[in-house]
């Protein structure tokens, strides 16, 4: 195992160090190589936008983040724990770690308040009663209130996404992970989504968001990355990404989609 | 039949033929020749090198009890020695399946359509035939048939008689004609109701819009589970020795007595037999699958 | 019980149709007893054939080639060979290949019983249609569901107990409901290895009693009674899995 620069691994996080750090990331799939060496630190708190082109790497960043993944080389610390080991507690990563998928990815045989209740009661073996007043909480969080026993499929997308960062925050996640969650729903629908986000962010959750919209990542973000065919580009809080993008890739690709 | 499906992809006969991107018509492609296909040719060789070995004139009996006392044949052997006479016998499955299938086909489209009639009664009872014996076990509708079809029976003074072999063809006759009848409805179900529509809109007297426009498309789609009842009723065609009838499995346990009764001849003998139906029924449900595939439909 | 047999013999008296089980005391224990054997096959060969199925499913997912090929072996040579010469190659012919034992009285007998390789049959039979009926189940199943679980800590046997199998199940409900009424009516080929089911009892009786039309069709509706119920059952505890907006419009 390399030991990253920065961080030592194994020592006792404290909350001044990054939450997570990415060091040198390299990751291919056959003959593609779709990350090629990424670093990034955040710090706890934070809310972090990655934007690109699709196919840039974005979405399986944010998946090696909790070890849906695997990577090739280099070093992905969360509150110091290295995920790229095979001794690697998944369970323990990913308690601290949620994740918010694009296609929801509810279970579609369990009612709302039953796909949040699922994970605490069978993986970390909580007691049912606590459980089912904290995820009725969380429903409520998310607006949800009064859809606790419909199923999945009685609900649409916004509503259905929403259930997923509930049922993702029973857990007591310490970091969230979106992976463009807004991408696979109805224009009506994206605001709802957004702004439980939001919320979330100026609770003061840590977020890493694979996202495509310009507008929310420039509101709610404490900084950008910008990723180009497995590579950082550039980052940098969203006023000055914005304003005065310095590499020309960004600015095409801002050029295009604002 | 091909006539309509071809008929059907010709683009005058689809109006929006059009306005869809033109769609590929793969041939159907042969398999890629892999072990199994080997092991399979090498077995159907075996069967017919047999049966060719074993078309060579019998030993006369005495010879062959001789030879019996001297060294009791193998069961390679025996099976080599009877092969020809048991695969008569599996031909005359074959025969018997052939003719059910035809009968129960052309019974089950009419009950099938009397299943989509307008006329409420025709629909219901023919709804209740087609579930009565859909949900009968084929060996009691074929012990059904034997029973309660007379042996004979008289036209204007004429005396027909109906042998055995040919009640049995109406017993396995009676479950395809249900199994066709339900899959016709089916299939007949699963068509966009547009297709009634624009048929009636067009003018389309109701049974020129059946014939000429709901079958031919019917057709399709009923192909691999018709082909998969074909297989089922051919498999089911061994019945016919529990009540009588002289096929395949009366013929082996024939040889096994011919044979003294040994009892290490019976696994030999009824795996014969079993290879027998897998050579011919498998290839079957290859296709079926293929077609499955093709076609996109589930059976 | 006593005007069911004289309404029976008032019948017989009054149209001809001899309904002997109504009341000959014989007949008619012959008779409920071939039902409950009917009975007893199929839900033990129905016991048996869906764990066939499940491990099979299991199996066929396994890493190693040789596991695979067996099961698909299995799978190929029982769906395309007839039941009924199953039936006999097992109880004829590998019956005689097992060793012998000695029964209660000190007999020889053989290792299983007429009814016990009428369930072995029966069991691998259906088992080799349940495999690809599961196995269709489990592929049905998104991968993404399975990620999700995935990233919410479910180790994979958890994923598999609390997301996969119950999805799976429902997925293939309507074609194992088909597998099972078609494993109830084969049960009647234990006919041929003479286990006393409900065609072996009918057509002891009707040999008996002479009355063939009459308990032909007494055997045809007990048939469709009992695959009617079975069916009922099965749409019931379908119905009873069915989740609002998911799986419906499948099939046809």
């Amino acid at each position: 195992m390399k030991q990253p620069i920065g961080t030592p691994a194994g020592v006792l996080w404290t909350p001044e160090q990054p939450i997570i750090s990415v060091v040198d990331v390299r990751k291919s799939f056959g003959a593609f190589e779709v990350l090629k060496g990424v670093s990034l630190d955040v710090k706890k708190g934070e809310a972090i936008c990655i934007i690109g082109p699709s196919g840039s790497g974005k979405s399986t960043l944010i998946r090696c983040i909790n070890a849906l993944v695997e990577i090739d080389s280099g070093s992905i610390l969360v509150e110091n724990q290295e995920v790229n080991d095979e001794r690697l507690d998944k369970l323990k990563l990913r308690r601290k770690v949620g994740m918010v998928f694009q296609q929801y990815n509810l279970f579609p045989h369990k009612t709302a308040l039953q796909n949040v209740m699922m994970a605490p009661i069978n993986v970390l073996k909580q007691d049912k009663k606590e459980v089912e007043e904290r995820a009725r909480k969380l429903l409520a969080k998310v607006r949800l209130t009064g859809k606790e026993n419909n199923y999945p499929g009685e609900l649409s997308g916004g509503q259905q996404q929403r259930v997923a960062i509930a049922r993702s925050l029973a857990m007591r996640p310490d970091i969230m992970l979106f992976d463009e969650v807004t991408a696979a729903l109805d224009p009506e629908t994206v605001k709802e989504v957004l702004v439980t986000i939001r919320e979330l962010a100026e609770e003061g959750m840590t977020c890493l968001l694979v996202t495509h919209e310009m507008k929310f990542a420039r509101d709610v973000a404490d900084h950008i990355y910008f990723t180009d065919k497995g590579v950082i580009v550039e980052h940098a809080p969203p006023a000055e990404f914005f304003e005065n993008a310095k590499d020309e890739r960004t600015k095409t690709f801002l050029g295009q989609i604002l | 039949m091909s006539d309509a499906m071809l008929d059907r992809e010709h683009p005058a006969h689809r109006p929006f033929a059009v306005l869809l991107p033109p769609r590929e018509r793969r041939p159907l492609e042969l398999p890629r020749l892999n072990t199994r296909h080997v092991v399979f040719f090498v077995a159907v060789a075996l069967v017919v090198a047999g049966s060719a070995v074993a078309q060579a004139p019998d030993a006369p009996p005495a010879a062959a009890t001789e030879a019996l006392i001297a060294a009791p044949a193998t069961p390679l052997s025996v099976i080599i020695k009877w092969a020809p006479f048991l695969l008569k016998g599996f031909i005359f499955n074959i025969v018997i399946s052939i003719a059910a299938m035809a009968l129960g086909t052309f019974f089950g489209v009419l009950l099938g359509l009397g299943q989509i009639s307008l006329k409420g009664w025709i629909r219901k009872s023919s709804w209740f035939v087609t579930q009565f014996f859909r949900n009968a076990p084929w060996l009691v509708l074929l012990f059904f048939a034997m029973f309660m079809i007379p042996f004979q029976f008289t036209v204007f003074g004429v005396t027909i008689p109906l042998p055995d072999w040919f009640k049995a063809i109406i017993g396995f006759a009676l479950p395809v004609m249900a199994n066709v009848s339900e899959l016709l409805r089916g299939a007949i179900r699963s068509l966009p109701s547009g297709q009634w529509d624009a048929a009636e809109s067009l003018a389309f007297p109701r049974g020129k819009t059946i014939r000429q426009i709901i079958l031919p498309q019917c057709v399709k789609r009923m192909l691999p589970p018709w082909m998969n009842l074909y297989s089922l009723i051919t498999m089911a065609t061994v019945l016919a020795s529990i009540v009588g009838v002289g096929e395949m499995l009366t013929l082996t346990a024939q040889v096994h007595a011919a044979e003294g009764g040994r009892a290490e001849l019976f696994a030999p003998l009824y795996g014969f037999a079993g290879l027998c139906f897998f050579a011919y029924c498998w290839p079957i449900s290859k296709l079926t699958q293929r077609l499955e595939r093709r076609y996109n439909v589930k059976t | 019980m006593e005007a069911l047999a004289e309404w029976g013999r008032a019948l017989y008296e009054a149209t001809g149709i001899n309904l002997t089980i109504l009341y000959d005391q014989f007949d008619q224990s012959r008779f409920i007893s071939g039902i409950w054997m009917t009975i007893y096959l199929s839900i033990i060969s129905l016991f048996f054939s869906v764990i066939i199925g499940v491990v099979g499913a299991w199996a066929q997912g396994s890493p190693i080639k040789a596991v695979r090929w067996a099961i698909n072996g299995f799978i190929v040579l029982f769906r395309n060979t007839p039941p009924l010469v199953q039936i006999f190659f097992f109880y004829f012919g590998i019956s005689n290949l097992l060793p012998y034992v000695e029964d209660a009285d000190g007999m020889r007998a053989p290792l299983f019983t007429n009814i016990q390789w009428a369930i072995i049959s029966l069991s691998l039979f259906a088992g080799a249609f349940n495999i690809e009926i599961f196995r269709s189940g489990i592929e049905a199943v998104p991968k993404s569901t399975l990620e999700a679980a995935e990233a919410l800590g479910y180790t994979r046997l958890g994923a598999y107990r609390h997301i996969v199998l119950p999805l799976a199940i429902r997925v293939c409900l309507p074609a194992l409901n088909n597998n099972l009424v078609n494993l109830l009516k084969t049960t009647s080929l234990a006919y041929a290895i003479a286990v006393p089911e409900l065609l072996y009892a009918s057509k002891q009786i009707w040999t008996d009693a002479q009355n063939v039309p009459t308990m032909m069709v007494v055997l045809l509706l007990t048939y469709v009674a009992l695959v009617g119920v079975l069916v009922w059952a099965m749409n019931a505890w379908e119905r009873s899995m069915a989740v609002p907006g998911y799986g419906q419009g499948r099939g046809r």
